[in-house]
C-alpha cells in the first residue's frame, strides 16, 4: 500500500520536479558556470577567465546606476504600496453597502497584465501631447503640456512608473489585509472602546497595527520580492526599438541587454546575475531579521 | 456522466492528433527535397508577408518553411542561433562581428561572384569582414528630415542647412500647439545615433581601426542637440515614436526625422506640401548625413543543409531581381540593394522618393562592423545624458570613447 502511495507522489510530483530541476536548477547551475567564462555568442564557452566577468560588472557604472535605481524604486514604492493598501483595506473593510462591489473594484487591476496597463499607461493616460489624459486635466488648471515619459528634470517618469506599480499591485494586497482585519476579534475593539480609547489613530495604533502584523511581514515580504523583479513596466514604458534610455534602467532591464540583446554577451550577463542574486539574498536576509520572521514573541 | 481517467486520457490522445494535423506549419508548400527554414522579421506593410511565402514556394530544390516573426527579432535569433532548432536562413541586421568571429553564420562571398559590384557598396561593406561576405543585402533603408513646406512658409525659416539653423528652425516653428522638431520621444539619442558626428565630419570608427570622435569639436556638435531640448523645440512623449509619420501628418510638430518608409504615407495625406532634407553638417568639416542600413540573409553555421540554404539565398537574393524590385517596392517603399534595379525603379525616380536616393549616395553612412553593441550602449548613454540631462558633452564622450575603445581593441584582439 505505502508503495503504491509512492509510485502515485511521483506520479503527480515527478513531471513537476523534473520540469523544475530541467528549468530553474540546471540553468541557473549553467550560468554561474558561464559567469566564469568569455561567452559571446555562445552558452558552451571554452575560454576560463576567472572572475574577469565579475571585476567588470562592477567596474562597469551603467550597471551601479542601475542597482542604485532600483534600490530607490524599492526604497519607494514597498512603503507606498504597504500605506496605499492598507488605507484601502481599512476603507472597504468600513463600507457597509456595495462590499463585494468596492472590493471588486479594487481587486481587478491584479488580473491585468503588467505590459498591458505600462502600454495604457504610455500611450493613453501619460503621453506628451496635449490630449493625453494627464496633459488634457492640466489644460483645464491652464497647465502646458508634460512629456512624462521623457521629462529628466524634474523626473516625471518616476510618477507614471510608480502608479502603474500601484494601480496593478494595491488591490492584491487589500485583500491580503482585509483578510487579515477579518480576523480580528471584535471583543479586542469592545475592550478599548470600554477602557475608553477614541475610534481611530489610537484603536488603529494599539490594536488594528499589532494585530495585523503576520499579515504586515507577508505582504513586506511580498513587496520587496515584487520589486527586485521589477522588469515589465520599466522596460514596456521606457524602451523603444532603438534602445532604452540611461535614466531609471534597473538591473534586470540592463542584463537583458547585456546577455540577451545584440550583445549576447553571455558571460558577463550572468556574472550580472549572480551578483544580483547575493544582493536579493543579503537584502533579504537583513529583512527577514529586522522583521524578526520566524521568531514567536516568546524568542529571545 | 463519469469520465474515467482512461477515456480521458484517450480523448486528449485525440485531440492531440487532431491539432497536429490541422496546424498551420507555416510551410511554403511548393518545394520539395529537404526542408528549410527562413525566419524574416515582421514588416509593417500589408502583403510583404504573403509574398516571401510566394517566393519561397516558388523555389523548387526545397520546401522552404517561412517564419514570420513579431517581437524582438534580434534578440530571437541571436539566441536560436546558439541551438540546433534555429533557423536555416534568417534575415539580420547584421550579422555583428561577434556572430561572424563565433562562427556563427556562414561566408556567402562565393553567392556574389560576378554581381558583387552591382550591390551598393555602402550596405555590404558592413556585411563583409576581412574580406569575405556574410550577408546578403535585401534591401536599403535609410532616414531624413522631412518637413512641412507651407508651416515652414508661414513662419518665415528656411529649410535648414546647417544644425544652427535646424536648432534655429525648430524653435521659430515652436507654438502652443505645434513643436518644431520631433527625434523620437527620448529626443533622438536613439535614433539619431551616430548622424550627427557624421555629420560633423567624424566616423564611428576610422578606416585603421580606431576611434573616429575622439575630438572636442565632435563633443562640441553633439552639444547643440541639448539647444534643441532646453528650447523646448522637441516634441515628446508622442504616442506613436519616430518610425511612425502620425505626429508630422496630425500637425504635432513642423519637422520629423523618419524613414524611408513613411514617404508614401506622407505624399498620400500631404500631396506636395513636404519636403525632404539630410540630417544637416556642423562645422569646418561637416557634411550632411543619412544612415543607412540593409536587412540581408544570413545562413546559420548550424543549418543541417548549408549548401542548399546558400544555394536558396543565391536565388532569391541574387538571382531573382525581379523578386528584389518586388520586395523594396510592392508592398512598402525601400530602395532595392542592387544599384542597377534602384537606378531603373520608377517610383524612385522622380520627387523627393529621388532626393532620398540622392541623399544615400551621396551622404550616406553605414554603421561599421567594429561599431559593437556595447559601445553603441555607451555611446547612447552619453548622448542621452548630453541632450535630456544637459551633461558635459566633452566629459560624456571621453567616457563613451573609453568604451568604444576597449570595444574596439577586444574584437580586433
Amino acid at each position: 500500500m505505502r508503495r503504491r502511495g509512492a509510485l502515485w507522489f511521483w506520479v503527480f510530483v515527478g513531471p513537476f520536479a523534473f520540469g523544475l530541476a530541467l528549468f530553474t536548477y540546471v540553468p541557473l547551475l549553467w550560468s554561474v558556470g558561464l559567469s566564469f567564462f568569455d561567452a559571446h555568442n555562445t552558452v558552451t564557452p571554452t575560454h576560463f577567465t576567472g572572475l574577469d566577468n565579475y571585476a567588470a560588472m562592477l567596474r562597469d557604472a551603467a550597471f551601479r546606476d542601475s542597482l542604485k535605481t532600483f534600490l530607490l524604486f524599492t526604497a519607494f514604492i514597498v512603503p507606498v504600496t504597504y500605506g496605499f493598501s492598507l488605507a484601502l483595506a481599512l476603507m472597504v473593510n468600513r463600507v457597509r453597502w456595495a462590499r463585494a462591489f468596492f472590493r471588486s473594484v479594487f481587486f481587478l487591476p491584479a488580473a491585468c497584465s503588467y505590459v498591458v496597463a505600462a502600454l495604457i499607461w504610455k500611450m493613453s493616460l501619460f503621453n506628451g501631447v496635449r490630449f493625453g489624459l494627464a496633459n488634457t486635466v492640466l489644460g483645464w488648471f491652464g497647465g502646458d503640456p508634460v512629456a512624462w515619459l521623457s521629462t529628466t528634470d524634474p523626473p516625471w517618469y518616476w510618477l507614471v512608473i510608480v502608479t502603474v506599480r500601484l494601480w496593478l499591485q494595491a488591490g492584491f494586497y487589500m485583500i491580503l489585509f482585509l483578510a487579515g482585519l477579518q480576523r480580528i476579534d471584535p471583543a479586542l475593539y469592545e475592550a478599548a472602546a470600554v477602557d475608553g480609547a477614541r475610534p481611530g489613530w489610537t484603536v488603529l495604533r494599539h490594536i488594528t497595527l499589532p494585530q495585523l502584523r503576520g499579515t504586515s511581514v507577508a505582504v513586506l515580504l511580498l513587496l520587496v520580492v515584487n520589486a527586485f523583479q521589477a522588469f515589465d513596466e520599466f522596460y514596456n514604458l521606457l524602451s523603444d526599438a532603438r534602445g532604452y534610455p540611461p535614466y531609471a534602467r534597473p538591473p534586470l532591464v540592463y542584463l537583458y541587454y547585456t546577455a540577451l540583446g545584440q550583445g549576447q554577451n553571455l558571460g558577463l550577463g550572468s556574472a550580472g546575475a549572480v551578483i544580483l542574486a547575493l544582493v536579493i539574498a543579503a537584502v533579504t536576509v537583513a529583512q527577514a531579521r529586522w522583521l524578526r520572521l520566524g521568531r514567536t514573541d516568546g524568542d529571545g | 456522466m463519469t469520465i474515467s481517467r482512461r477515456t480521458l486520457l484517450a480523448a486528449g490522445a485525440g485531440a492531440g492528433l487532431l491539432t497536429a494535423c490541422g496546424s498551420n506549419t507555416g510551410r511554403g508548400g511548393g518545394g520539395s527535397g529537404p526542408r528549410l527554414s527562413h525566419w524574416y522579421h515582421q514588416y509593417g506593410e500589408p502583403g510583404t508577408e504573403r509574398a516571401v511565402q510566394r517566393y519561397a514556394t516558388a523555389f523548387r530544390e526545397a520546401d522552404v518553411s517561412v517564419q514570420w516573426r513579431p517581437g524582438n527579432y534580434d534578440q530571437q535569433t541571436a539566441a536560436a542561433l546558439l541551438t540546433d532548432s534555429g533557423p536555416d536562413v534568417f534575415e539580420v541586421d547584421g550579422p555583428t562581428l561577434d556572430q561572424i568571429r563565433g562562427g556563427q553564420v556562414l561566408d556567402l562571398t562565393d553567392l556574389l561572384a560576378g554581381v558583387k559590384d552591382d550591390f551598393n557598396p555602402a550596405v555590404l561593406a558592413p556585411k563583409t569582414h576581412e574580406g569575405r561576405v556574410y550577408g546578403i543585402p535585401q534591401v536599403i533603408d535609410t532616414q531624413l528630415l522631412y518637413y512641412r513646406k507651407s508651416l515652414l512658409r508661414d513662419a518665415g525659416v528656411e529649410p535648414p542647412t546647417t544644425l544652427d539653423a535646424l536648432v534655429d528652425a525648430a524653435r521659430e516653428l515652436t507654438d502652443r500647439k505645434t513643436k518644431g522638431l520631433f527625434l523620437g520621444n527620448d529626443g533622438g539619442a536613439g535614433v539619431l545615433g551616430a548622424t550627427p558626428l557624421y555629420a560633423a565630419g567624424f566616423p564611428l570608427v576610422t578606416d585603421d581601426g580606431r576611434v573616429g570622435f575622439d575630438d572636442p569639436a565632435a563633443a562640441r556638435t553633439l552639444g547643440k542637440l541639448h539647444r534643441l531640448y532646453a528650447d523646448e523645440s522637441l516634441l515628446l512623449g508622442a504616442p506613436a515614436d519616430w518610425s511612425d509619420p502620425s505626429a508630422f501628418l496630425q500637425g504635432l510638430t513642423a519637422m520629423q526625422w523618419s524613414g524611408l518608409w513613411a514617404l508614401p504615407r506622407i505624399k498620400r495625406e500631404l500631396g506636395d506640401d513636404f519636403g525632404v532634407l539630410p540630417f544637416p553638417g556642423d562645422g569646418d568639416r561637416g557634411r550632411p548625413a543619412v544612415p543607412v542600413g540593409a536587412y540581408g540573409a544570413a545562413v546559420s553555421a548550424r543549418s543541417r543543409h548549408k549548401d542548399l540554404a546558400k544555394a536558396y539565398v543565391k536565388w532569391l537574393w541574387v538571382e531573382r531581381t525581379d523578386y528584389q524590385k518586388d520586395f523594396a517596392l510592392s508592398y512598402g517603399f525601400h530602395i532595392p540593394a542592387r544599384r542597377s534595379l534602384a537606378a531603373e525603379a520608377a517610383p524612385l525616380r522622380e520627387g523627393p522618393a529621388a532626393d532620398v536616393v540622392r541623399f544615400t549616395v551621396d551622404h550616406g553612412y553605414a554603421r561599421p562592423l567594429l561599431w559593437t553593441p556595447a559601445g553603441q550602449t555607451a555611446y547612447q548613454d552619453a548622448l542621452s545624458r548630453i541632450i535630456k540631462g544637459g551633461a558635459d558633452p566633452e566629459r560624456e564622450l571621453r567616457s563613451a570613447v573609453r568604451k568604444v575603445a576597449e570595444e574596439i581593441a577586444r574584437v580586433r584582439a
